[in-house]
């Protein structure tokens, strides 16, 4: 439970200190501390999701040779385990957020799309993950390289408004983009309201959700073979 | 009755053996290689090279009643898992296909889920779900899967500190309490000791009498002898035979069993022994008219020839003769007296009207001052005692390891 609350907490920690403080990054005008642990609350739900959804079927390898039952349960119920520990987090950033003064406004009513956005790209890249891992049995080694790639790929530590169009529009292909933004435009009332980069994030997500259910199908039949 | 349950046509499963690269040493493939491959492959035409494959099962076919119980049968590798396992849908034949009528529950292994952090409680829920139970279901059955583990005292309690005997009997309880129409239970009943073996083949009777259709593996004739109607001999993925449990289980044993009447070693310098005594012959004596059938109603003899060097050592043969399951039929010792030196004929007489149907081998001793154990042989002869001709109306197995003739008296009182 604690650990829940506290990898957050120290991220943003390092993130406020070496960021904010020494590399004096922009945050939009908003308290460097408060901007990146409200990138980070989405962001930790992601990135533990994609990582225990992607070693799901191996872990449970027992489990696929011995019984049937729907594989997809294996990584979905992966992703949804991280569900308290985002709402833990969650709670924790909106303390944080009424004792720093903010007071949200109507659109966080559209939080749950966001969470929603969140959801579905860490499903997709999970379920890509989990089948090829069982095929390939290195990639395992690739995902915390990836999440570390992702990670600053991602405006957590730096507001998306240094990026200009077209190529903010581009970015948004990193669906993450659009969580993180509509996090912080949700709650803190910073950057812009959805537009068309929040549209091309939702496109690739659910491009990478569609894709990567169509593969695990594909590769399903052989898994208790190869597992 | 009457309405198919199973339907299985044509089921073959391929395998691939091996790495799929040839003369690659990975066990697994990996995304690096993949990655390492792509420009080769766009450079030269990529060769196929058609991976090492055998099947595990081939030209499967066969139906199963409703309310029937099949034993599988075969040995080791012959596909009897593999089988089930396609059948349970937990891997897809590579041709053929099956069909089945009814929820299926599967018992491929006991304790399948079982999460050794949790109590004993919690893991009668978690088994309960993944084997395919409904909540109401495993709230309906928890008191009767309890009592049938006999682990009341210990339910909430962590499985990693239950027993081995106390894990395995609530694994198979859970799945015992499965109320499903089909249910494919693998070699699994081996479990906990004796009284729990029996409680289990009950449960299964049980199950079988509320008319649910039962697919099992046994290594254990006796079980598939009782619990079975109807029994399927797997060989090398085919089905070899098909029919009613006494007749398959007879030929599959008789297979295996290659009645060996005369073992002998005709060299006194190597033969099984030492300087003390060495053994010559061990042979099965049939007196019966029909050459080398032994039935019901032939007197067997079996008789063992030995080298004695030391002159007036005193020697004696033990005898053990064994069914094909292992069960010992009895134990005998010829008189122990002085022998001289050269070579010594023993012979035991096996009336006839007393041994069961069914294959036997001999086990035996060869021992010095009834102490020493100087040859030691645990498959010297065997035998198959065929069924005689029979005056009563029961054409089904007796059941025992010896059926001699005994007297009986009726008195109208």
């Amino acid at each position: 439970m604690t650990w829940a609350i506290l990898q957050p907490l120290f991220t943003m920690l390092i993130f406020t200190i070496f960021f904010g403080r020494l590399a004096k990054m922009p945050s939009d005008g908003i308290p460097y501390s408060l901007f990146a642990l409200t990138a980070l609350t989405p962001w930790t739900f992601f990135a533990n999701g994609l990582t225990t959804s992607s070693n799901s079927l191996v872990s449970n390898a027992n489990l696929i040779t011995k019984v049937y039952f729907p594989r997809l349960a294996i990584p979905i119920a992966a992703v949804f385990s991280g569900a308290i520990d985002f709402l833990l987090t969650f709670a924790l950033l909106m303390m944080y957020v009424l004792y720093m003064g903010f007071w949200p406004t109507w659109k966080i009513l559209w939080l749950p799309g966001f969470v929603l956005l969140a959801v579905v790209t860490s499903l997709g890249v999970g379920l890509w993950l989990s089948a090829l891992n069982v095929e390939y049995r290195d990639v395992r080694y690739t995902v915390p390289f990836l999440t570390q790639v992702w990670l600053f790929s991602t405006p957590i530590a730096y507001p998306s408004s240094m990026m200009h169009e077209p190529w903010r529009t581009v970015y948004g292909l990193n669906p993450m983009v659009g969580v993180v933004e509509g996090f912080r435009w949700a709650i803190l009332g910073s950057g812009r309201p959805p537009g068309g980069m929040f549209f091309v994030s939702c496109m690739a997500a659910a491009a990478l959700l569609t894709t990567g259910a169509f593969y695990f199908r594909r590769m399903e039949k052989g898994f208790a073979d190869i597992v | 009755m009457g309405n198919t349950a199973i339907e299985v046509r044509g089921i073959g499963k391929q395998y691939r053996l091996g790495a799929a690269g040839g003369d690659r040493q990975y066990s697994y493939k990996s995304l690096r290689d993949l990655l390492a491959e792509i420009p080769r492959t766009l450079f030269r035409r990529h060769q196929a090279q058609a991976p090492r494959t055998f099947w595990a099962l081939k030209d499967v076919c066969f139906d199963v009643v409703e309310g029937e119980v099949v034993g599988l049968i075969g040995r080791n590798g012959a596909g009897k898992s593999t089988f089930l396992k396609v059948l349970s849908r937990v891997t897809d034949p590579t041709e053929g296909r099956i069909l089945l009528r009814g929820r299926v529950g599967s018992l491929l292994e006991v304790g399948t889920g079982f999460h050794p952090e949790l109590t004993g409680r919690e893991n009668i829920a978690l088994n309960g779900a993944i084997l395919g139970m409904r909540r109401a279901e495993i709230a309906r059955q928890f008191d009767a899967i309890v009592a049938f583990a006999e682990v009341e005292k210990f339910i909430d309690m962590p499985v990693k500190h239950y027993s081995s005997g106390m894990y395995l009997r609530l694994a198979f309880a859970v799945a015992a309490h499965l109320e499903p129409e089909i249910l494919l239970v693998d070699e699994v009943l081996a479990v906990g000791d004796a009284a729990f073996q029996k409680k289990c083949l009950g449960k299964m009777a049980d199950v079988s009498q509320q008319g649910r259709t039962i697919v099992f593996v046994s290594h254990n004739m006796t079980a598939l002898r009782s619990l079975c109607t109807r029994a399927v001999w797997l060989n090398e993925g085919k089905v070899m035979e098909d029919g009613p449990v006494a007749t398959v289980v007879d030929h599959y044993l008789q297979r295996n069993a290659t009645a060996n009447l005369e073992s002998r070693w005709d060299d006194p310098a190597t033969a099984p022994g030492d300087h003390r005594a060495r053994l010559h012959l061990v042979r099965v004596n049939v007196k019966n008219a029909d050459a080398d059938r032994v039935t019901r109603e032939t007197p067997v003899e079996i008789e063992f020839q030995y080298w004695n060097f030391v002159p007036g050592a005193v020697l004696d043969v033990s005898m053990f003769l064994y069914t094909l399951e292992e069960v010992c039929v009895f134990n005998i010792a010829s008189p122990y007296s002085p022998k001289p030196a050269g070579l010594i004929r023993e012979t035991v007489h096996i009336p006839a009207n007393f041994l069961n149907a069914g294959s036997h081998y001999v086990r035996l001793f060869l021992i010095q001052h009834s102490a020493t154990v100087i040859v030691r042989h645990s498959h010297a002869v065997s035998f198959e005692v065929e069924e005689g001709e029979r005056a009563d109306g029961w054409y089904g197995r007796w059941i025992g390891a010896v059926r001699p003739d005994l007297q009986w008296t009726c008195e109208f009182l």
